[in-house]
């Protein structure tokens, strides 16, 4: 197949950045959206063009590096990582266009790549449990009722990618660390550090600059692991249980 | 933003029961009208309930507005105008999600003319009248067609602002979970539809010269 | 000492720090000889710790909770990242919670004789015995493992052992492991107790007085040439599969770190032993950049074959019973579907060199889970291997559920890597290798669901246990950009990436590496042939002067540069290449991962040959110009009795 590209090119984090049009032919429906991507680099490096950057690194959608907004979605049109979309999800002679995530937290690097670390910032403000290596009791002592263990399950495989970010009218980073909050909140080990974490993660993503939570959705929309919208929801109740607490 | 919606829809519920007794006469409006300004005598003064009533409502709309302002701001300052996506794409979000913020403009504005128009009497397009009664049924006449476009107009942007307001409303205050997704949806939805059917009535029956 | 085209041989070398004694209270004993530092001390001494996966994030959190001065460093954007996450099948570890007869004998045995006899036993059982800590202290930090409804973890039996000692987090244990890990680590540097630097790539390893004392990195944001020093340095920077182009490693792992640290004297040791894991996805095509790997969990339930007709172009689902063969339960009864890797590869690649390959390129054989859904119905296998599934047909387009799945062997793991002592210290004193870059504890083979036992072994329990013995003597002299050692290293550097700009070739760094990645598939894979052996050795110093010659690599050093990162690991997979090759010359047997075809039994097994080969291949560079020299380590067994594996 055939296909235009817009890509989003920029310098560096202080140049002023534009889209600029490619054509690529002989595209195969079997490839992913990188490989498409490294086709065109390979191209671009052959005229002496400097190729696309863009953060990859598993591509197998677990690594959390990758994402681009393709066509105005985070990671495109399916409900994956952009190292997990293939090309036969578009059709021959389609123009995509693509986009670095936009957020102020996430100041672009270079063409698509952007600094996500706020997001590292977050868990450095309470995304943990404290357990010194050494201190844990055996591993049976503590049983977990399966729902609760499911639920932290589902809230832990945020693979912290920033697509909620990107696809948040607001630009909040609220999924992302509900997802955090929800993980460990649901765990017996989370129990105690519970109120503050909350607290302090969200004081930090407020520092960071990422925008208010107004419940619209898209994050949850277009998460690639799929982290349940209601973990806003259990974000927001334990910081009403924190307040009440008197911590924050 | 939750908390003070929240007080706002109860008060838009009973905002909405005291119309409908539009359908009631004449009589049943203006007592219940009156009724209002006597609540809670002699234990308050006449008016009492009235101004503290108003006093909230007022203090729920300024919070209200401070916190969307500056929910407003700090997504721009999130991502700003030199930021904006070159193409966009709607995944999830809902229309009414949309129309919050210049939808919460309008309500605004209209909440001022409505003031104006109804409750201060200022502005009285067919006569000016101390039966609020009258105020309403002369607001309405069908040559005033424009006064009831708009108000239909603003009723209709309330509704979608309840729409996510309450929905939005209720996962703040960690009401949500998955399996009562469905249930918020519904009560969002059927709550504005409901605000939004009960305040359109009286003054289309007026216009249509179904109350006159 | 002998010498011959290839190599030279050098003294014999023996791993000075293993203790004696009863091989059960051999880490006891040397946990209490081995040097204590003062917790005062402590923040006086400086530790670069290299790669933040499970074994450099678990080293660089515990060590920084002990109160030593961490720095850390990682290629990626963020530690997260680190490819430990990809890992999906398990965790093993010797808990008997099953109360199926596992112990840590057991673990043990069951490790020393998947690695075909080719790893030490001390080791081994080190690493079994604490595989029971790291449950413990994973579950503490929130991992969340798969439970049972009584709210206890579940096991599961994994990748050719018959006891259930496998915990899991559906299929994503190595995500959730490294997300544990990270968070300690990130806990750390909230604490102020761990520098860490992301997006810095260590380019090479400053040396001085013959100890370890930092490290060269690239700023890869603005292309800065940084010097940092520490009291010691430990590596943590994975494995080298990525020398074959294609493999399940991520696309930026790399071999440079250990490369480069064995170019200024660390031993590599074994670097033949590569293992081919046998459930991957197929090639599609040659724009492919991966391989995606699918847990081999899906062989416990499914079953796998090809059509007994050669070239049967039908719809499997066409083929009927007595048209297919079952290959592994037809010859190995006993094991099945369950054979370890490498005989699960090997017999996948025979199948199809004898012409009964499946898929449009006739390398593939079928995974098939059709009886799997008749036994447990369609919703039991949904909730097992649900995600899977998914993923399968995210990138082939093909339901799985309907049709039956195609699979190749795929480079996943390798077994060698730096050499290192008890300690986990290499052979420049002061440097200290962890997790897949050292070669320690798997031997010829490692067994499914212990990659993530050893990192975390060798972060969380064992590297913060013995490199208090070395670091007790410090700290060390203090030392300065300007000294003539860091100036040497830093010159080192920035004269290869001005040379790799300047070459201004014809040809892009992926061409290069695709080229090398399928000499070394071809001649240095599943089957391994003298005379394959020695094309390749020929075709790589070939390719790797047309590198230097011909490689193409724009922009400059000084802004975010991908190809130049790039290009910097293909140099060192070039040099890198050969000695796998050598390696694998000299080692005129097969063992675990490692076939050579001359050497196999009358059935087509792998023949070891111990009274010749029992011993840890350790390799010293001998120069741009020279030839390596080989040290062997020999290996003994007083535990487990040596004999040929079987698995029929």
């Amino acid at each position: 197949m055939n296909i235009t590209l817009r890509v989003w090119r920029q310098k560096g984090r202080d140049d002023e950045g534009r889209m600029v049009t490619y054509k690529l032919t002989d595209v195969s429906p079997d490839m992913s959206f990188l490989e498409m991507l490294d086709v065109l680099n390979e191209k671009l490096t052959l005229e002496s063009e400097e190729p696309v950057a863009f953060d990859h690194d598993c591509r197998e959608g677990i690594c959390g590096a990758c994402g681009v907004v393709i066509d105005g979605e985070a990671h495109g049109p399916e409900r994956t990582t952009t190292c997990q979309l293939h090309m036969r999800s578009f059709n021959d002679g389609d123009t995509i266009t693509v986009e670095p995530w936009r957020a102020s937290a996430f100041p672009v690097v270079k063409d698509l790549v952007v600094d996500r670390g706020a997001f590292d910032r977050i868990i450095q403000a309470g995304g943990y449990v404290s357990a010194p290596t050494g201190t844990a009791p055996d591993a049976h002592a503590n049983p977990i009722p399966k729902p609760d263990a499911d639920r932290a399950f589902d809230a832990a495989t945020c693979i912290g990618c920033g697509a909620c970010v990107a696809a948040c009218p607001n630009a909040s980073s609220m999924l992302f660390t509900a997802a955090k909050v929800t993980h460990l909140g649901m765990l017996p080990q989370g129990q105690p550090e519970r109120a503050s974490r909350v607290v302090q993660m969200v004081n930090q993503q407020d520092a960071e600059d990422f925008g208010g939570c107004t419940n619209i959705g898209e994050c949850a929309a277009v998460c690639p692991k799929g982290i349940p919208l209601d973990t806003i929801s259990q974000l927001n109740q334990d910081l009403l249980g924190s307040l009440g607490k008197g911590i924050g | 933003m939750a908390v003070t919606g929240a007080i706002l829809v109860l008060y838009l519920i009973a905002h909405m029961y005291g119309n409908l007794k539009v359908f009631s006469g004449q009589e049943a409006f203006d007592g219940y009208a009156h009724n209002l300004r006597v609540l809670g005598t002699p234990l308050l003064p006449e008016h009492g309930f009235l101004w503290l009533a108003r006093l909230i409502l007022l203090a729920s709309v300024l919070i209200h507005i401070y916190a969307a302002v500056s929910l407003w701001l700090r997504a721009r300052r999130a991502r700003p105008a030199s930021q904006r996506y070159q193409v966009t794409k709607r995944v999830h979000r809902t229309y009414s999600s949309y129309t919050m913020r210049w939808g919460g403009v309008l309500i605004a504005l209209f909440t001022i003319f409505h003031i104006l128009h109804l409750t201060v009497n200022v502005i009285s397009p067919g006569g000016a009248s101390d039966s609020p009664y009258e105020r309403l049924v002369n607001g309405f006449q069908p040559e005033f067609w424009f006064v009831t476009l708009f108000y239909v107009a603003a009723v209709i942007a309330v509704g979608f602002h309840l729409r996510h307001g309450i929905w939005s409303g209720l996962a703040t205050l960690g009401v949500n979970q998955a399996n009562r997704q469905p249930k918020m949806n519904a009560v969002a939805t059927g709550l504005s539809l409901i605000l939004t059917v009960g305040f359109l009535l009286p003054p289309l029956a007026v216009t249509f010269g179904l109350v006159s | 000492m002998s010498e011959n085209d290839l190599y030279i041989e050098g003294e014999p070398i023996r791993d000075e720090k293993a203790p004696e004694g009863p091989i059960s209270e051999r880490w006891d004993q040397r946990r209490f000889s081995a040097k204590l530092v003062n917790p005062a001390n402590r923040r006086k001494l400086s530790v670069i710790i290299i790669g933040t996966g499970l074994a450099g994030a678990s080293a660089a959190a515990t060590m920084g909770e002990a109160g030593y001065n961490v720095t850390t460093f990682c290629y990626q954007d963020s530690p997260r990242r680190a490819h430990s996450i990809a890992a999906q099948g398990g965790i093993n570890a010797a808990k008997n919670y099953r109360n199926d007869g596992d112990s840590i004998h057991r673990l043990f045995y069951d490790t020393v004789k998947g690695g075909d006899f080719r790893s030490r036993e001390s080791n081994v059982y080190r690493l079994a015995q604490t595989s029971v800590e790291i449950i413990d202290q994973c579950v503490a930090q929130g991992v969340p493992f798969a439970r049972e409804y009584g709210g206890l973890l579940d096991n599961r039996s994994f990748g050719g052992v018959q006891v259930s000692r496998t915990f899991y987090a559906r299929g994503q244990t190595g995500q959730q492991l490294l997300i544990g890990a990270y968070q300690a680590l990130e806990r750390q540097i909230a604490a102020g107790s761990v520098q860490m630097h992301t997006r810095h790539e260590m380019l090479e390893l400053i040396i001085s007085g013959g100890k370890a004392r930092g490290v060269i990195v690239r700023d890869m944001l603005t292309g800065e040439i940084e010097t940092h020093f520490a009291d010691a340095v430990v590596l943590a920077t994975g494995g080298y599969g990525n020398v074959f182009y294609l493999s399940t490693n991520a696309m930026g792992s790399n071999v440079t770190a250990t490369w480069r640290a064995h170019r200024k004297g660390a031993h590599f040791a074994n670097p033949c032993y590569t293992q081919i894991h046998p459930t991957c996805i197929p090639v599609s095509g040659d724009y492919q950049s991966k391989l995606t790997l699918m847990s081999e969990s899906l062989r416990n339930d499914g079953r796998i074959w090809v059509p007994k007709d050669k070239g049967d172009k039908r719809d499997p689902r066409q083929i009927p019973e007595d048209e297919r063969d079952y290959y592994l339960e037809r010859k190995y009864p006993a094991f099945g579907n369950l054979v370890p890797r490498d005989i699960a590869s090997r017999a996948a690649k025979n199948v199809c060199d004898e012409g009964h390959g499946v898929g449009p390129s006739g390398l593939g054989v079928y995974l098939d889970f059709a009886d799997a859904t008749e036994r447990m119905g369609r919703e039991a296998v949904e909730s097992k291997y649900g995600n899977l599934f998914d993923m399968y047909q995210r990138i082939t387009g093909e339901n799985p559920y309907e049709v039956p799945m195609r699979i190749y062997p795929a480079v996943h793991y390798t077994m060698g890597g730096l050499w290192v002592d008890y300690d986990l210290q290499s052979s420049i004193p002061g440097l200290f290798v962890t997790g897949e870059a050292n070669f320690s504890d798997h031997g010829a083979n490692r067994l499914g669901a212990s990659a993530l036992m050893q990192g975390l072994a060798d972060g969380y329990f064992v590297l913060p246990n013995t490199i208090n013995d070395y670091l007790a003597d410090g700290p060390f002299e203090a030392m300065d950009e300007s000294h003539p050692d860091a100036q040497e290293a830093k010159e080192q550097v920035t004269s290869r990436i001005d040379k790799l700009l300047s070459i201004q070739g014809s040809r892009t760094v992926d061409s290069f590496h695709k080229e090398l990645g399928t000499i070394m598939w071809e001649y240095c894979g599943m089957e391994r042939t003298e005379e394959g052996l020695r094309k390749a050795i020929e075709l790589i110093r070939n390719l790797r002067s047309e590198f230097w010659r011909d490689v193409k690599v724009l922009g400059t050093n000084e802004e975010l540069n991908q190809a130049l990162e790039k290009a910097g690991r293909v140099v060192d997979f070039l040099e890198l290449g050969e000695l796998m090759c050598i390696d694998a010359l000299h080692r005129r047997e097969s063992c675990g991962g490692h076939f050579r075809a001359e050497s196999q039994t009358e059935d087509g097994e792998a023949l070891r040959h111990d009274d010749e080969f029992a011993y840890v291949a350790a390799w010293e560079f001998g120069g741009d110009d020279n030839k390596p020299v080989l040290h062997k380590e020999n290996l003994e067994y007083e535990y487990v009795e040596m004999k040929q594996r079987s698995y029929k």
